[in-house]
């Protein structure tokens, strides 16, 4: 183990970016604002001075072009990275995702691949509005054909970048974009991580909490409430969306006999209602409550700040959802 | 849910033995029950087509609560979907707003798993979660409890129950029971005399036991004096016409049951005998029915088997007078100034001082002392 360095999410980010464009002459990195701007969200800062416009491509505002270019390219025997600024505006591209980039492997019997990474920020909470604000993996998460993955702790962003890039089929990344700025210590030396399992981020007995990306942090948080008042919460970070670990849930939920799933999604057609239809379907005899969400709102995502704040999990709402689980335990 | 003594408040049905839109004819065992007292089966009062069953088997209900809804043969049955309502007139007047089923309990699913293999009776469990629902925690402090309390729990919580439902009643009789107790020694030598003839013409499985004879004499001498042949209620005595003879029975490992043999004053002594073996039989196998559980003017206990000489007894409410027999022993008997040595026997009655007087209850000994004097008349 080699010593850990204080770094950031972005930072981690960046630096798998830089492994990745280093590792293989075929990956390149498109998207808006990735090159001269250095990306919306400063992910790709100074790496157009580094690898130079071949290999860090600024694309016109045009989703369906660049993200169908990417998939063409891919095709191609390329490994492109393609970045789309947010969540939201992937719904202009959905056709290229959608019809192309998850069918062509199954529609020409396996001879055609597409190694494509899409890269995409995710989430509310930064006062910008219902039309930057929302958190669609779940839909995505409804493909097949897709691998969708939600890093949410500094290895995860800095590992899952070059084992998505290694799967000869389309993963698209979500990053939520409040976890940027998350600091943190990382291994100096870390590198690639598995994209197929869930992470058990805290032990307990009493409750399971089952959450991925954003609300990770929410939920660490209220589990260290809980934990103040007795009640023992397992964390459970999905990781990968699609396809779910779901061995790891059920493992978790038949050793606590209660969950409860944080997500950001709205609740109704959600990846939380896929998580808790697993959970029924496949420990309904080890439950001792039912099923339990907290979600988002079902509103567009607010812009006024108390608005928006009401409308996304937070810690509290997450602490009462778990008393409420856990009250008639032992 | 009938009534299967006057200590029981619920029961847990068991099992239908019957489907909708069979028929059934009165005497039918329709279902079976789990009282305090062991499983009961459940006899069916009328001729009619099973038209709904109410009631999942394992479910605890209130006595009264309905079981299963009858219609007359040739009847429509009841619309599927309907809810069906409770009868009208009386009983509707007396139970206005009874839900037909049970309220289910609700039960987390790994709490009924863990019930089911920790042998948990759900029904007996106290929730501690919202809204009263019973998690695997309450189970398992169920299971504990019962542990604690016993060393083999299934057994011993019957026998408990048994025991608080024996305790209840009991506690009732001395409460409310103005008791006064008579008794009597009375000469069987002539009875057992005439028993042995008529066992030695008779195959050994059907040999008659001075039990046997002792109940049909208590079922004639009754019919002299009904005024102990009946039930206390509502500050009245209700005669009975049928005698109906509860015969206490000790069950193995502990326990008490007084199931009835039914008009027994209109059997004969063998057809009483194949009644009490019968009887004895499925009460110790835990197959009575409900009507014999019900139904019993009177009671007869007898202790002579364990050498007891004579029992003063508690009435079983609502009844109102119980007859003790003890052992049969030999005795000096002095008889128009000779003495002679006699089997005799000591009878008791306990009797209820509301429904009847010392006066009548001699008469009741005496005609009692009567009939076994002259066995061949019973």
């Amino acid at each position: 183990m080699s010593e850990a360095v204080r770094t950031t999410y972005r930072e981690a980010l960046r630096q798998a970016l830089r492994e990745a464009l280093l590792r293989d002459a075929r990956v390149f990195l498109m998207g808006e604002d990735v090159g001269c701007y250095g990306g919306s969200y400063a992910v790709s800062k100074g790496l157009l001075e580094e690898f130079g416009e071949q290999r860090i491509r600024d694309t016109p505002l045009s989703e369906s072009a660049f993200v169908g270019a990417g998939i063409g390219a891919a095709m191609n025997g390329m490994l492109p990275i393609v970045e789309v600024m947010t969540v939201n505006f992937s719904l202009l591209c959905l056709d290229q995702i959608v019809n192309n980039a998850a069918t062509l492997r199954h529609m020409s019997g396996g001879q055609i691949s597409v190694p494509l990474v899409i890269r995409m920020a995710t989430g509310g909470g930064r006062q910008l509005a219902a039309q930057h604000s929302h958190s669609l993996e779940g839909w995505y998460a409804h493909i097949p054909g897709l691998r969708i993955v939600a890093p949410a702790t500094l290895e995860d962003a800095r590992g899952m970048l070059w084992t998505a890039i290694c799967d000869p089929d389309p993963v698209i990344l979500f990053e939520n974009a409040l976890l940027y700025n998350l600091e943190g210590e990382l291994a100096a030396d870390a590198g690639a991580v598995d994209i197929d399992c869930a992470a058990v981020r805290r032990e307990g007995a009493d409750l399971s909490l089952i959450t991925y990306g954003g609300s990770l942090g929410k939920t660490m948080q209220a589990a260290a409430e809980l934990a103040h008042e007795g009640i023992g919460a397992e964390v459970i970070d999905l990781r990968t969306l699609r396809p779910l670990d779901i061995g790891a849930i059920l493992g978790s939920v038949r050793k606590t006999h209660r969950a409860l799933i944080v997500d950001e999604g709205w609740k109704s057609g959600s990846l939380a209602a896929e998580v808790c239809t697993r959970i029924v379907e496949g420990a309904f005899y080890d439950l001792d409550a039912p099923v339990t969400r907290v979600c988002s709102r079902e509103v567009p995502v607010p812009y006024a700040k108390h608005l928006e704040d009401a409308a996304l999990p937070s810690v509290p709402a997450i602490v009462a959802a778990a008393r409420r689980l856990t009250s008639g335990r032992d | 849910m009938p009534s299967l003594g006057a200590d029981m408040e619920a029961g847990t049905l068991v099992e239908w033995q019957v489907k909708p839109g069979q028929r059934v004819k009165r005497g039918d065992v329709v279902a079976v029950v789990e009282t305090d007292k062991g499983a009961v089966e459940v006899e069916i009062w009328d001729d009619a087509v099973v038209d709904q069953l109410l009631v999942e088997p394992g479910t605890k209900v209130p006595v009264g609560k309905v079981l299963a809804r009858l219609r007359a043969e040739g009847e429509a049955p009841a619309p599927a979907g309907v809810a069906p309502r409770e009868a009208e007139g009386l009983g509707a007047a007396l139970s206005p707003v009874q839900p037909v089923r049970a309220p289910r309990l609700k039960v987390s699913p790994v709490a009924r798993r863990r019930a089911e293999e920790l042998g948990v009776d759900l029904a007996l469990v106290k929730p501690s979660g919202p809204e009263g629902v019973i998690s695997m925690g309450d189970v398992e402090r169920s299971a504990q409890g019962r542990a604690a309390s016993a060393a083999k729990p299934a057994a011993l919580d019957k026998l408990a129950a048994m025991r608080q439902a024996i305790a209840a009643a009991m506690a009732k009789s001395k409460r409310e029971i103005p008791h006064y107790y008579l008794g009597t020694s009375i000469d069987v030598s002539t009875a057992i005399g005439w028993l042995e003839q008529q066992n030695l013409k008779r195959p050994v499985t059907e040999r008659v036991l001075l039990a046997a004879l002792l109940l049909r004499s208590v079922a004639m001498a009754l019919k002299e004096v009904p005024e102990l042949n009946g039930f206390w209620v509502d500050g009245a005595f209700k005669p009975i016409q049928a005698v109906h003879l509860g015969v206490a029975i000790a069950l193995r490992g502990g326990g008490l049951v007084a199931p009835a043999i039914h008009d027994a004053d209109r059997k004969t002594v063998p057809q009483i005998m194949h009644a009490l073996s019968d009887l004895v039989t499925r009460a110790r196998g835990g197959a009575l029915r409900s009507s014999e559980l019900a139904d019993a003017t009177v009671t007869v206990t007898n202790l002579g088997e364990q050498g007891v000489e004579a029992v003063f007894g508690v009435i079983y409410p609502p009844q109102v007078a119980l007859v003790g027999f003890g052992k049969v022993v030999e005795r000096p008997w002095a008889e128009r100034g000779g003495l002679y040595v006699r089997r005799v026997i000591h009878a008791t009655l306990c009797a209820d001082h509301r429904a009847s007087v010392g006066h009548r209850g001699g008469q009741f000994l005496s005609a009692l002392d009567r009939c076994l004097q002259e066995p061949e008349k019973l």
